[in-house]
């Protein structure tokens, strides 16, 4: 179905430009920054990257929206009260896999 | 020593990543790839949304000047990341060291390290990116050799795992400062008006997170700057 060329090419391309995004600032800015503005830009950026990641997408992220939301809920309220990473993303995909085995059983 | 700690820090990834890249596997299984293909996208571009768009567009025949421009799009938003993360390391890394971790920041093992509060050795970023490497590389080949095993269900509560590891990373540092809380709930607010706007939403995910974030974390350094902290020169 897929011509071998074809395939090495576009992966060649995939591999190429996601290694470039990631390495060209990271071997070009070496100092510690000291201006204010830019210090605190570089401190929110990444929960502000998770946060636009995370919301609305992870509703979506599961087989029905209930579940998903069930999921978010539990995975919130564990993070509030400060449970490791691995706590909240076990009891959350446990969360979903509960609800939508009991939503099979209703019919839902 | 600071290996074993990477270790430890990855392995919450390790687990999330299996799924995901294990997802992978199967859906590009599904759109008829030979098995070594998924397998080898997993080890060399290593991160998650980049392959799931390559892979589809791929599949639909896109052109390669799309796949580069949507490949572009998607993956800038490391150039964003990359900075904050090297100051966070240690500034013994070299060029070839700053080379590896490059190669190893994804969203989640960006988001683990970039939590930390002190500068970050090799060692410790080697021990992070092995562990979770391990994992997207082999859930890829489980899902491309065997994803047929698995029942539909099992996959699809996974599909919340990274995004509640997101949450628990979020959640915390917004608790503690009204500042950090105002940046997350601003950029919240964006990305779902990008998400169920037509017009907004046609620009794709990939422009969406950096437009986003960028403006959201503008706006709140811009009112309530962060002090500068004193200078550090301890390790982990």
């Amino acid at each position: 179905m897929y011509e071998l060329k074809d395939l090495l090419i576009s992966l060649a391309i995939m591999c190429v430009i996601t290694y470039l995004c990631r390495v060209l600032t990271m071997i070009l800015f070496r100092k510690k920054i000291t201006n204010t503005f830019v210090y605190s830009f570089l401190q929110y950026i990444p929960l502000t990257v998770l946060a636009a990641m995370t919301f609305p997408a992870v509703f979506f992220s599961t087989a029905a929206l209930l579940s998903a939301i069930l999921g978010t809920i539990v995975a919130f309220v564990l993070a509030f009260f400060k449970r490791g990473l691995l706590t909240v993303a076990l009891c959350a995909t446990f969360t979903v896999f509960i609800s939508e085995y009991i939503m099979s059983l209703l019919n839902l | 020593m600071h290996f074993k700690q990477g270790v430890k820090d990855g392995f919450p990834i390790f687990l999330g990543y299996l799924s995901v890249s294990f997802a992978f596997g199967v859906l590009s299984i599904e759109k008829g790839f030979p098995v070594w293909f998924p397998i080898l996208t997993s080890i060399v571009n290593f991160t998650g949304t980049g392959q799931f768009v390559g892979v589809d567009l791929i599949a639909a025949g896109a052109s390669l000047a799309e796949l580069a421009l949507t490949m572009l799009i998607v993956n800038i938003r490391y150039a964003l990341m990359s900075v904050s993360l090297t100051q966070k390391l240690s500034p013994e890394i070299g060029i070839l060291g700053r080379m590896w971790v490059a190669f190893g920041n994804t969203d989640e093992i960006f988001a683990v390290t970039v939590r930390k509060h002190k500068s970050l050795p090799l060692s410790y970023m080697t021990g992070i990116i092995l562990c979770s490497y391990t994992g997207w590389v082999g859930g890829t080949a489980i899902g491309a050799l065997a994803g047929n095993l698995f029942p539909a269900s099992l996959l699809s509560a996974f599909g919340i795992s990274l995004h509640a590891m997101f949450i628990a990373i979020i959640v915390p540092p917004a608790k503690d400062d009204k500042r950090m809380l105002l940046a997350v709930v601003i950029s919240i607010i964006l990305s779902c008006l990008f998400y169920f706007i037509p017009l907004l939403s046609s620009l794709g995910t990939g422009w969406s997170v950096i437009i986003c974030s960028v403006l959201a974390a503008l706006i709140v350094s811009l009112f309530f700057p962060l002090k500068l902290p004193k200078e550090e020169e301890d390790n982990v």
